[in-house]
């Protein structure tokens, strides 16, 4: 007889020390969501908010969030770029309601508090109260003062034109946060040239958000679930690769150089999304030019922990930003750019590329997909466990992807971090 | 602007109403054949249309980039099945000219979509308005362009089946 018959455990405790087998709770229960948005989203972490080219000029804003909480992405008439919280210091509303425009200051509607572009406390109306019949009725205690009731100021750190802020003012230097090894990765997308924003894509995944970072790190599924990337040799385990990771586990970078694709029998043989008929009617759609800056691989997927990704695949880059909302539900940000150097040529093959991409994707639509189908089995039933084991159960770099160490490495610093 | 002859006009509603019934059966086959070679189909957000932005969710830049769509749907992409239920307005012709290559038709519709999954409930899945040119060809009337601009924020995941 089984110790503990339960589906539904109550007081569920992750066996032994590994992270080859995840508990299907980590991904259902609230009182660990929320425990994630204070310990990943809202301190000891930089959140991913956007990029400095969406606020090019002084009062520019952009809408976004960190976590669950809604925050303003605002450059400055100094040149500045903030990040203030959109919660009203009076009565908590979520004044900001556009989600991007130009602004002299930010104002809540409801009692008319304002605030500068850094997110001071400018005015309040009746703070000495009115006076009527010659007494001043109300007026703020001769106590308060303005310069105490700001919005909440973030953290801000920019670098090659993407901007990061954190909740936590103590949160060590993005730089440090990354860790030189992604950071190299980091650099190699947004070394300093200025950015065109193509556009953006939203989609909202029923699944917990951890399992979309999971997504990317996880380099055995592309060759397998994705026709495109077996049969045209975008990505697949025959292909040069390597995976790494900062220190703690919690970013990683998983590299790949294309390769010929067609018929090796040792990947594709038995595959069902192997097309080995498959021509395209229209080639742009994989009208691939190398670019300089690549330095040789085709693709570099960059997880951040725990709010974005960073895709360069062939010739189409983008952030992907996490945005949860519940345990089993996040939104799903895409936001695609170029290079403000791109030739007219360069800038309509990224966007037929994009094709391949976003919840309509020739490639992403079955990611989305994939991870609605796995938080339905985890529901069903919270007691059983994931098994991470493909590549064995240690966690380290690899120069190859026929593993899931990545994801083995990212449920080691949860589990420190959570205590779990 | 002139007055449209009825026989255009019930072309216009048939090109529609013939669209909305391939989008809604399993014969997507069929779909690419509503455009001319060099047709394009392109499905926006409305954000990036009213900034000025150019990234589609789809933008399908030819007859042949359609098909390869097509391909894509019935083939290779893994996905939840579902049914879909296009409702579409009635069109509004803004413009008819006589251009070289023949008459030239600029109308617009707007549509609904609704998705069933199975043992699911009908959702409404995309809503938004189909911005056309239409050229009159020797086999009828067929899109040179077809730009469906939606209004939905969140796509419920993910977005499969012709719009």
């Amino acid at each position: 007889m089984r110790d503990d018959p339960t589906v539904f455990p109550e007081s569920p405790v992750w066996a032994g020390e590994g992270t080859s087998r995840v508990p299907f709770w980590a991904y259902t229960r609230e009182d660990l969501y929320k425990k994630e948005l204070d310990r990943f989203f809202y301190n000891g972490h930089w959140c991913y908010v956007g990029l400095e080219a969406e606020i090019p000029n002084a009062g520019d804003f952009r809408r976004t969030v960190v976590g669950e909480r809604s925050v303003i992405m605002v450059r400055d008439p100094e040149g500045h770029v903030n990040v203030v919280e959109n919660v009203c210091a009076h009565r908590g509303m979520r004044f900001c309601r556009e989600r991007h425009g130009h602004a002299k200051d930010f104002f809540c509607p409801y009692h008319q508090w304002n605030y500068n572009l850094k997110g001071d406390l400018q005015g309040v109306p009746f703070l000495r109260g009115v006076k009527q019949e010659g007494k001043v009725n109300g007026g703020m205690p001769k106590d308060f003062k303005v310069a105490d009731h700001g919005l909440t100021k973030l953290k801000v750190a920019v670098r090659g034109g993407v901007v990061f802020a954190s909740f936590d003012h103590e949160v060590e230097p993005l730089e440090t946060f990354l860790g030189p090894t992604i950071l190299k990765y980091f650099d190699r997308v947004f070394d300093g040239r200025k950015l065109e924003i193509l556009g953006y894509r939203r989609q909202r995944i029923p699944g917990n958000w951890k399992l979309m970072q999971e997504n990317i790190k996880d380099p055995y599924h592309p060759g397998l679930l994705h026709t495109w990337f077996s049969t045209f040799g975008l990505w697949r385990a025959d292909n040069k690769s390597e995976l790494k990771m900062d220190e703690h586990f919690r970013h990683a970078a998983m590299i790949s150089t294309r390769g010929q694709g067609g018929k090796n029998a040792d990947v594709v043989s038995g595959v069902d999304s192997f097309k080995d008929q498959m021509k395209l009617n229209d080639p742009r759609l994989l009208d691939i030019v190398p670019e300089p800056w690549w330095g040789g691989p085709t693709a570099v997927m960059t997880t951040l922990f725990p709010s974005v990704i960073i895709q360069q695949q062939v010739n189409s880059v983008s952030t992907r930003h996490i945005q949860p909302n519940g345990q089993g539900s996040f939104d799903f940000v895409w936001t695609h750019f170029g290079f403000a150097d791109d030739t007219t040529e360069m800038k309509e093959r990224r966007l037929i590329q994009a094709n391949l991409f976003g919840p309509a994707g020739f490639v992403s639509a079955d990611d989305g997909e994939v991870i609605e189908w796995s938080q339905e089995g985890f529901e069903s039933k919270p007691s059983h466990r994931t098994l991470i084991e493909m590549g064995g159960t240690d966690i380290g770099d690899a120069d190859h992807m026929v593993t899931e160490t990545l994801i083995r490495g990212m449920y080691q610093y949860w589990r420190k971090v959570m205590g779990e | 602007m002139n007055m449209v002859d009825f026989k255009t006009y019930y072309e216009l509603l048939t090109l529609y109403s013939d669209y909305a019934m391939v989008c809604d059966s399993p014969a997507w086959e069929s779909w690419p054949d509503f455009f001319v070679e060099e047709g394009v189909y392109r499905l926006q957000p409305r954000e990036n249309f009213e900034q000025g932005l150019p990234l589609c969710l789809l933008a399908l830049e030819s007859k042949n980039m359609i098909r390869d769509r097509v391909y894509g749907v019935k083939e290779t992409l893994y996905h939840d099945p579902y049914y879909q239920r296009h409702i579409v307005g009635t069109p509004r012709i803004l413009s008819i000219e006589q251009g070289i290559e023949g008459e030239r038709i600029t109308s617009e519709a707007n549509y609904t979509v609704i998705r069933t999954k199975y043992d699911g409930e009908s959702t409404v899945f995309n809503v938004g308005y189909y911005h056309d040119v239409i050229l009159r060809t020797p086999d009828g009337l067929k899109f040179l362009s077809r730009l469906c601009v939606y209004d939905s924020e969140m796509i419920a995941n993910s977005l499969i089946y012709p719009i």
